[in-house]
């Protein structure tokens, strides 16, 4: 499977002006609201600990959690389905639609559907699909897979949406007013909703102690994909458990603070048992989270609630989209999860980082995703998946920097060094350091030459 | 005590005014300060590209050059972190984990163990821009940075307060990481460069004659920028404010 260029994609989309200057904008704009809502909190801190704990002690006993989350699912009327890998889990809502002769399908925003790849598995299959989260339907009309985890469509500007709505259901192509477009949406979605024969949505929470699933959104969308369709199916990654109801107030205090910046989304919906007459199935996914639940460095990962604060802070999202990271998952949460499922495909994604830690400071549930970053590289390092050219420069500045004789040789010829130092301090690369910076002027003497000129009778060390 | 200059491998050959105004610095409070002639790197480029194996000879011979100090302080916040929380690629014997634990980035240094309260000799009459590298402020805690909700508090700002005439400047990201990051900047070069545009931008429409900082690294990828971009806008480490230089 090809390798991800990140640098490659990222230029492509730093050379659209408009879109990175709005998309880097429309994220800190985020990023600062949500700095505004969690000062506001003078617990915040120890909030983010406790989110932290409690996550830490549900995926350490997460088998016994999950037995108690579908003992209570069952006894509540719902129907309780494991899928071991995407595969499956398509399946399984497959065999359970076709079952009761359902056809079509008005789903909330999932990014766990996203990572099956369950779309593009049933359309073949003849099940008619409705994306009903604005983003996510802008996604699916453009054919694009969402760029953000919370804001899917958060690349495009609104010119780029009218575009898509002209092109797909109908709208003038002139008119890029947001409410235009959002009401022109919510006009075309909603007959889907009356007529849909199942609905389907992801979880923010699953409750071990009630057997029920909280779903956080802002739409409304959610809640009428569950409410009107005689068949409610609900996908859930199995590190969404948390023990009781008791620990949910935690991460919905610091869900939507960490995400868009606002105390709370507009709805907190807990979906418990099916509506008379109706049914509820409930698909417990693996799809590679157990295996990373053995990682030593990594099983940290899985605490994630999925808030998207990591990516609206990096400067690195920033400024390359989402799409440029070739994967369900982007910006730092995304480096950290996407080698766990294709290692080769996604090793220059720990790479598209700076380390800053900013990431890190904000995770709300406290997950070490620059440290972790930084273990993937050895990782691929380890396993001989950096590029050759990096490799090989490396081979060479290690052995030039541990010798003092060959790193003298390379940095004391002075004016010269320039053309020397860069070659291995910037590992025969000096050419993008120059497409668009100047390269530092190169001294008339190295710090040792003046120190053994002006110093060294005094205080000669070695 | 015992004290021991570390002079980064790019401060060395591109910079040696950096490590010149750290020696004088450090002798003003008193310190006598030696300098290991056989000091090259810490091992950062190599362990930061995943390249353990080929950190690990000059993480030693750096383990080598330091042994015995009571203190080892550098100009350079991102090499002091790489040495404190990742010089991990040689066997942790006690010597080495000695050299770790003595290690500090200058301004911690003088703020922390020398306890600097005033700097009698230091005029720097320019508008000024900080910048703390991200090692300094996340990884070192040097500053209050404004993910993290705790009360403000700034060990560089601390110290240069202390320098007559100076005056600041808000940039209006001022804990932004400026897209340098090591082999970043050459791999990523795209996003570095855009990063760093911003940064040099952000200071510049602040009003900012000067940025100032402790991470010369972070300084020489944002003056390549700004002398690209044609930006009267100069460049200064820290040290060197401190030291007394007057522009």
């Amino acid at each position: 499977m090809k390798r991800i260029d990140h640098a490659e994609a990222s230029s492509k989309f730093i050379r659209a002006k408009d879109h990175i200057e709005f998309h880097d904008r429309r994220l800190w704009d985020l990023r600062q609201k949500r700095d505004r809502e969690s000062e506001a909190i003078p617990e915040w801190e120890e909030l983010r600990t406790l989110a932290s704990a409690i996550k830490e002690h549900a995926l350490s006993n997460l088998g016994d959690y999950l037995e108690q989350f579908e003992l209570n699912a069952v006894k509540n009327g719902a129907h309780v389905h494991w899928a071991k890998d995407a595969a499956e889990h398509n399946q399984i809502v497959l065999d359970i639609m076709q079952d009761r002769g359902a056809r079509t399908l008005v789903k909330a925003k999932s990014m766990l559907t996203d990572e099956c790849e369950m779309r593009p598995f049933l359309e073949n299959r003849g099940i008619e699909i409705m994306e009903t989260d604005l983003g996510e339907r802008i996604q699916q009309l453009d054919d694009e897979p969402p760029s953000h985890i919370v804001v899917p469509a958060v690349h495009k500007l609104r010119t780029d949406v009218a575009r898509v709505f002209s092109e797909t259901i109908g709208t003038d192509a002139k008119n890029s007013d947001v409410h235009y477009l959002a009401e022109s949406q919510r006009q075309h979605t909603r007959p889907y909703f009356l007529k849909a024969d199942a609905g389907m949505t992801g979880a923010n929470f699953a409750v071990a102690e009630t057997g029920s699933i909280v779903v956080c959104t802002n739409e409304g969308n959610a809640d009428l994909s569950v409410n009107l369709p005689p068949l409610y199916i609900a996908s859930i990654g199995i590190e969404k458990i948390i023990p009781r109801m008791e620990h949910l107030g935690v991460f919905v205090r610091m869900l939507s603070r960490s995400a868009l910046g606002s105390p709370i989304t507009q709805l907190t919906s807990h979906f418990r048992a099916p509506r008379p007459g109706t049914q509820m199935h409930i698909i417990l996914v693996d799809n590679g989270r157990s295996e990373r639940l053995g990682m030593d460095d990594f099983w940290y990962s899985l605490k994630c609630i999925r808030c998207g604060a990591c990516m609206n802070t990096c400067p690195v999202y920033r400024r390359s989209g989402g799409l440029s990271y070739g994967a369900t998952y982007s910006g730092p949460i995304g480096v950290i999860i996407d080698p766990t499922f294709n290692l080769r495909k996604y090793s220059s994604l720990p790479f598209a980082s700076t380390l800053n830690g900013s990431c890190t400071s904000v995770c709300p549930v406290r997950i070490n995703i620059h440290e972790q970053i930084y273990k993937w590289r050895q990782i691929i390092s380890e396993r001989n998946q950096l590029p050759m050219l990096k490799k090989e420069a490396m081979q060479v500045a290690g052995k030039v920097l541990a010798s003092p004789k060959l790193y003298r040789a390379a940095v004391d010829a002075a004016g010269s060094s320039v053309e020397h130092l860069p070659r291995f301090m910037l590992y025969n690369r000096l050419n993008a350091w120059g497409r668009q910076r100047e390269v530092p002027a190169a001294p008339s003497q190295t710090f040792r030459q003046w120190y053994l000129k002006n110093r060294s009778k005094e205080r000669v060390e070695s | 005590m015992k004290v021991a200059l570390f002079v980064p491998c790019y401060v060395d050959a591109f910079f040696p005014e950096v490590a010149v105004a750290t020696l004088e610095l450090l002798e003003r409070f008193g310190i006598e300060v030696s300098y290991p002639l056989d000091q090259t790197c810490c091992g950062q480029p190599m362990a930061n590209s995943g390249c353990h194996q080929e950190a690990a000879p000059t993480e030693a011979l750096f383990a080598r050059n330091f042994a015995g100090f009571d203190y080892i302080v550098g100009p350079s916040g991102s090499c002091v972190h790489h040495i404190r929380e990742n010089l991990t690629a040689i066997p942790q014997t006690p010597e080495v984990q000695k050299v770790r634990q003595s290690t500090y980035e200058l301004v911690e240094f003088l703020h922390d163990i020398v306890k600097v309260r005033e700097l009698p000799w230091a005029s720097f009459r320019h508008k000024v821009g900080l910048h703390n590298g991200c090692s300094t402020l996340r990884a070192l805690h040097e500053a209050k940075s404004t993910e993290i909700s705790e009360p403000a508090f700034s060990k560089p700002m601390d110290l240069l307060s202390l320098v007559e005439g100076i005056e600041f400047v808000k940039p209006r990201r001022a804990d932004e990481c400026c897209g340098f990051g090591g082999t970043f900047s050459v791999f990523e070069e795209p996003v570095s460069a855009r990063m760093g545009y911003d940064k040099v931008n952000d200071h510049h429409g602040a009003g900012a004659e000067y940025i100032v900082s402790a991470d010369m690294s972070c300084l020489m990828h944002q003056k390549g920028c700004a002398e690209r971009l044609d930006l009267p806008i100069k460049f200064i480490h820290i040290a060197q404010v401190m030291n007394g230089a007057r522009a």
